[in-house]
Parts: C-alpha cells; sequence; structure tokens
C-alpha cells in the first residue's frame, strides 16, 4: 500500500515525571504524515514540540495511545526495537553534533553506515554524493571544526539523508544560523527530500521557513491547535 | 594506522581518531602505560632474579636427598643436622653415597670494600656431589686453606679474578686465617651474598671453629640410579627418628626455599607487590583516560545513539581505544623496561634479566586489564540519553 502514511499517531498522551510532579505534556494528539510530505511544526516555547518529535523519532517510548512509524507499532517496542527503527530514520539537531574527530566525509559515513551490511566502498561514494548534494564536494577531508556553522548544518543534513531515510526529523535546524545559510539549508532539505520522496517533519520559530511547507501544524500546551495545508 | 584499524574494526577507526585527535592527552596516555608497564616489568625482573639467585647454589650440587634441619628454611638459614641420621640413611639399601655440607658467610676486607662470600665447605673425597661446572680443581680442596672463588663476585675485580690459578694463587686474610684461592667458577652475587666461594670441610671448620664435624647445615645424599626419589624419601622418614627434621628430595628443597623467599621474605613480598602496584596504576591510568574521552564525547556518543548505533558498537569504541592505548603503551615500556633491567643488573650484578616470558606476560596483561578498564568506562554511555539531544 503506497499511499499508508509514513507516521499515524492516534491519541497520543505523555507524561513527565512521577508522584506530584508528573505532568502531561502531549494530550489526545492524533495526527499522520502522508509519503513525501514536508510539514513544519510550530508552537510556543514549552507547547510539546520536541516531545513530539522524540516519540516519533524512537526516542522515547510511548505510554499512552499508538504511533504507527513505517506500519510499525511503537508501543510496548522494546530498547533493541526502537535502535533499530531509528536506523530508518534520519536526524537533525539545533546542534549540527557533527563528531570533531571525524572529517565531513566520515560523519556522513557514519550515516550511510548504521544499517548493518553497508560495505566501506558504498559508504564512502553514498558520502561523498550526499556532501555533493549539499554543496561541500571541496570540503570533504575537513573537520568540523574548520568548517562554517552553515556548513557543519550542511554536513549533519547530507549525514541525515544518506541512507535515504523514509523520514526525516529536524529541531529548529536553523536556529543557530545566520539568515542565508538559515535558508539554504531549509532549501536542500526541502529540495532534496522532494526528489527522494523523503517525508520532513520539521520543527521552528523560524517565520521565514513557513513559506517553504506543504502543511503547518501549531501545537500550544500539548495539543494541536490547527493544522493548515497548502494542498 | 588509521587504515589498519579500519580494515580490522571493518568500520570507521573512531576511538584511533578520538584518541590521536588530542595528542597531547594521547600522549600523557600513553607515557602513562608505559610508566605502569615498566613498573611491572622492573619488579617481575627483580622477582625472577630472585629466583634466579635462590636458586643458582642449589646447582652447585648433584643431589637427590637432603636432610635439614627444621628451621632451614634456606641453604644458609637453621640449626645443624647431626651426622649421625646420615649414618643411618646410608643404611637404605636405594642410598650409594652420604655427604655433609657446610654453610657460613665469609667475610673478605679488601681495604674499603668487603665481599661476603657464601661458604661452602664440602668433602674433595666425594667429587660426585659436585656438579661439572663448579669441580674444576675440587682436588685442591684437599690442602687445608685451599679454596675456589666465584670469579662473577660483585666487588671482585675481573682481571684479578682471572688471574687466578693454581700457579699464580691469590691469598687473603679471613677471620684469622690465611685463605689460598686456586681455582674459580662462575656464580654471581644474589641477594644474600656478593658471591659463593668453596672449601674442604676441614678447611671451613677452621674458618668456623664452634663448628664440629659432627654436626653439618644439610645431609646431602646420592641414590643408586634408578631409584625412587620420592619412595626413599618416604622411608628415610620412618628410620630417622628426629621427627623435626626436615626429609626432602633435592628438588623439593630448592623449590620450598623459593617459595619461601617469595612469600616469606620481605624482599619477595615486596616485589609481589611491586607488580600488583604496577597493575594497578596501569589500570587507572587507562580508566581514566578513558572514561574522561567518554565524558567528552556524551554529545557525540549520543548523536549515534539517536541515529541508531547499538550498545556493541560504543563497547568497540571504548576496547578499541583501550587496545590502542595498551599497544602503544607497551612498546616503549618494553624498551625502556628493558633498558632499566640492563643498567641495574650492571650496577647491582644481580642476573636482572628481559626474558621473552616476561615480555609476553606483561603484553597479555597490558591487553586484558586496558580492555577491562575499557568495559568499566563505557558503563558512563548508560547516560547519554539521545532524547536529551533536541
Ligand atoms: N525530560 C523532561 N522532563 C520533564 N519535563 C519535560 C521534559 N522534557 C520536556 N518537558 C516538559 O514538557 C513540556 C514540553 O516540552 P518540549 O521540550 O516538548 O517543548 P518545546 O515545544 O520543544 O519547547 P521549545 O520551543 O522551548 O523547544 C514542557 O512543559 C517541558 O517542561
Ligand atoms: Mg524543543
Amino acid at each position: 500500500m503506497t499511499d499508508a502514511p509514513i507516521v499515524a499517531v492516534k491519541e497520543l498522551n505523555h507524561w513527565f515525571g512521577t508522584g506530584d510532579a508528573r505532568k502531561q505534556a502531549m494530550f489526545d494528539i492524533t495526527l499522520s504524515l502522508p509519503r513525501g510530505s514536508f510539514t513544519v511544526l510550530m508552537g510556543p516555547s514549552g507547547s510539546g514540540k520536541t516531545t513530539l518529535l522524540t516519540l516519533v523519532g524512537c526516542l522515547r517510548a510511548v505510554q499512552d495511545g499508538s504511533v504507527r512509524l513505517l506500519g510499525r507499532e511503537l508501543l510496548g517496542a522494546g530498547a533493541d526495537e526502537l535502535t533499530r527503527q531509528r536506523q530508518q530514520l534520519g536526524f537533525i539537531f539545533q546542534a549540527h553534533n557533527l563528531h570533531e574527530s571525524l572529517t565531513a566525509a566520515q560523519n556522513v559515513v557514519m550515516g550511510a553506515q548504521v544499517r548493518p551490511g553497508v560495505p566501506d566502498d558504498i559508504a564512502q561514494k553514498a558520502a561523498a554524493r550526499a556532501l555533493g548534494l549539499v554543496g561541500l564536494s571541496d570540503r570533504m577531508d575537513y573537520l568540523p571544526a574548520n568548517l562554517s556553522g552553515g556548513q557543519k548544518q550542511r554536513v549533519a543534513v547530507a549525514r541525515a539523508l544518506v541512507g535515504n531515510p523514509a523520514l526525516v526529523l529536524a529541531d529548529e535546524p536553523t536556529a543557530a544560523l545566520d539568515k542565508d545559510s538559515a535558508a539554504d539549508v531549509v532549501d536542500l532539505l526541502k529540495r532534496l527530500g522532494a526528489a527522494r520522496g523523503t517525508t520532513t517533519l520539521l520543527v521552528t520559530h523560524d517565520p521565514r521557513i513557513l513559506d517553504r511547507a506543504d502543511r503547518i501544524l501549531t501545537l500550544e500546551d500539548g495539543r494541536i491547535v490547527s493544522d493548515s495545508g497548502k494542498q | 594506522m588509521s587504515r589498519l584499524l579500519q580494515w580490522v574494526f571493518g568500520r570507521l577507526p573512531i576511538g584511533w581518531l578520538q584518541l590521536t585527535h588530542k595528542r597531547g592527552r594521547f600522549a600523557a596516555a600513553l607515557a602513562g602505560v608505559a610508566f605502569a608497564n615498566v613498573l611491572v616489568f622492573v619488579q617481575l625482573g627483580l622477582m625472577n632474579s630472585m629466583a634466579t639467585a635462590t636458586l643458582k647454589p642449589y646447582g652447585f650440587f648433584q643431589a637427590d636427598v637432603m636432610i635439614s634441619a627444621g628451621n632451614a628454611n634456606a641453604l644458609a638459614e637453621g640449626n645443624n643436622v647431626a651426622r649421625q641420621w646420615m649414618l643411618q640413611a646410608l643404611a637404605d639399601p636405594d642410598v650409594t653415597e652420604g655427604m655433609g655440607l657446610f654453610v657460613g658467610n665469609v667475610p673478605w676486607d679488601r681495604g674499603g670494600n668487603e665481599i661476603v662470600f657464601t661458604t661452602f665447605g664440602i668433602d674433595p673425597a666425594r667429587p660426585a656431589f659436585l656438579a661439572p661446572t663448579v669441580s674444576d680443581g675440587l682436588h685442591l680442596l684437599q690442602v687445608q686453606g685451599v679454596a675456589i672463588l666465584d670469579r662473577l663476585a660483585r666487588g671482585l675485580p675481573a682481571d684479578e679474578a682471572a688471574a687466578i690459578r693454581p700457579q699464580t694463587p691469590l691469598r687473603f686474610e679471613t677471620l684469622g686465617r690465611t685463605l689460598t684461592a686456586m681455582s674459580t667458577f662462575a656464580g654471581g652475587g644474589g641477594f644474600g651474598g656478593d658471591g659463593f666461594m668453596l672449601v674442604s670441610d676441614q678447611t671451613f671448620l677452621s674458618l668456623f671453629p664452634s663448628r664440629t664435624s659432627a654436626a653439618p647445615d644439610h645431609i646431602l645424599l646420592r641414590l643408586r640410579p634408578g631409584a625412587d626419589v620420592t619412595a626413599t624419601v618416604a622411608r628415610l622418614r620412618g628410620v630417622i627418628s628426629d621427627k623435626t627434621l626436615r626429609v626432602r628430595s633435592y628438588a623439593d628443597a630448592a623449590q620450598e626455599d623459593l617459595h619461601y623467599q617469595q612469600t616469606q621474605r620481605p624482599t619477595g613480598v615486596i616485589f609481589g607487590f611491586g607488580v600488583l602496584i604496577g597493575v594497578l596504576v596501569g589500570l587507572v591510568i587507562v580508566y581514566q583516560v578513558l572514561s574522561a574521552d567518554v565524558a567528552d564525547h556524551m554529545r557525540e556518543y549520543a548523536t549515534f545513539k539517536a541515529m541508531g548505533y547499538g550498545p556493541r558498537f560504543f563497547l568497540g569504541i571504548v576496547l578499541e581505544e583501550a587496545l590502542v592505548l595498551g599497544l602503544l603503551g607497551f612498546l616503549p615500556g618494553l624498551a625502556i623496561g628493558t633498558a632499566i633491567l640492563t643498567l641495574m643488573a650492571k650496577v647491582t650484578t644481580l642476573p636482572l634479566l628481559m626474558t621473552p616470558g616476561m615480555a609476553v606476560t606483561v603484553f597479555v596483561g597490558t591487553v586484558v586489564f586496558s580492555a577491562l578498564s575499557g568495559v568499566i568506562a563505557t558503563r558512563r554511555l548508560a547516560a547519554a540519553d539521545p532524547a536529551d539531544l533536541f
């Protein structure tokens, strides 16, 4: 079924803390992300954007409700299962989180080889291609310390995309970048995602990004308060 | 190196890249591992040399059974043994020959430096008890006051020792007597004395007037070829009514002496502790380096976790680092350890050697303990929660 959504969230609730400190952060969230969509998640600070992203991204265990990722239910999944699921995803963080001791190309290779059984030469070719796509062919052997902020984030994009993930999750990937670099990075995500049929869920406060979205979801106090699609 | 590791691990050698990224810390870590290795090498060298030195005098004699006093833990320790027990033992059909062995320290004051010879009084009429390596010129001992000297004795100039021959003997005064050294053998300084000397039992008694021929320090027995030593020892224990005496095979006596030196004497125990401390120092250094490295890379590890790398991957990185530290720290440790042992051997004339066995033992130990520290260090990795990255 090609039309099955990449992500289907149903009646999702989530709590942090225990006892008196227990606090609900997600209330009855239901949403689905069709294949190839580019969705922006907005909302004030503390509204639960990151929480939702980590639940969909298998970084937190689902407590209540249902999250189906690539057709698999995450509720009740064990740690190994979640780790394996994460290998199908691409993550982009606010900070680039590149490994300081690895070159740009080596960082991207780590993304290519996370799924077992990818031979070295194939991973290296894929990394070179991915760095070419983000316009860094001439920076392959640079350590992160010798790259600009925008370049580092583009390496992170290459690392997230190199394995052809079905879903890319990005949490404020442009927050630390200047205007031009930010636009660059988002355009890249959008363009490369569209070319590969990648589904993207991107958290941002950045109004410049909104006009590039297919769909904008707004969260407030752990609830979806608006869902506007262009389509 | 990076390529080699890539080939070995089948992935990017992240541990190696991580370690070499901080060169200063890497160098310090290697120096630490090398230092721990040197510590262990020196202590092991001392332990080995003590074993060599302890067993050396046993090699001067050829015997099957030794009878000693109950408190004679070493050749030069303990009370005498009445010679009557030798006569009793000779009644056993398998015992062919017996000899009383006298042991005493004979100082030679050379005006400024004193050489202390561990001196054995033997019966020159029973050459079968002496190993071929020391029996050169044994017949000369028949003459009262003649000695065979250890030419490797600590403090004895080599040219002086080399000149000793029956035609050109070396005379010296000791304990109120004049001794005439007419021949030499290769002994060597140990932990107890500077060297060894052989004299006849008669000469020995003249040096130590309080001793009598009726009570040597040990009784050595030789058995008929093919005789069962264990069975004979058991029979002799039955025959000898003084149950405080130690009746042992000669080989057992040597081993028991060694065991006593290693476990009861302060020097032996200290060397053993030295090895332990070296191992601990190495363990702590490798652990410190690895756990600091893990702490420094929490974010990177959390990122790898988020990407879908499992616990085995992280264990692999830390083990890789442990192996690199162990291997690269071992080589300079081996080189420096060898140099120090060689130097110490020169200065002390103790038989201090780097043996292949020591090198292999320390190498395996280094790798195993480094890996162990690595495994302990990865426990901190559990704290790398990828959900905190967003
Ligand atoms: N690990 C946690 N432990 C306890 N409470 C948490 C934890 N993470 C988030 N929360 C709480 O859950 C709520 C949602 O937090 P979340 O980080 O998802 O918000 P956000 O929309 O990403 O905010 P921001 O825009 O500041 O990043 C907040 O009230 C926050 O305090
Ligand atoms: Mg957030």
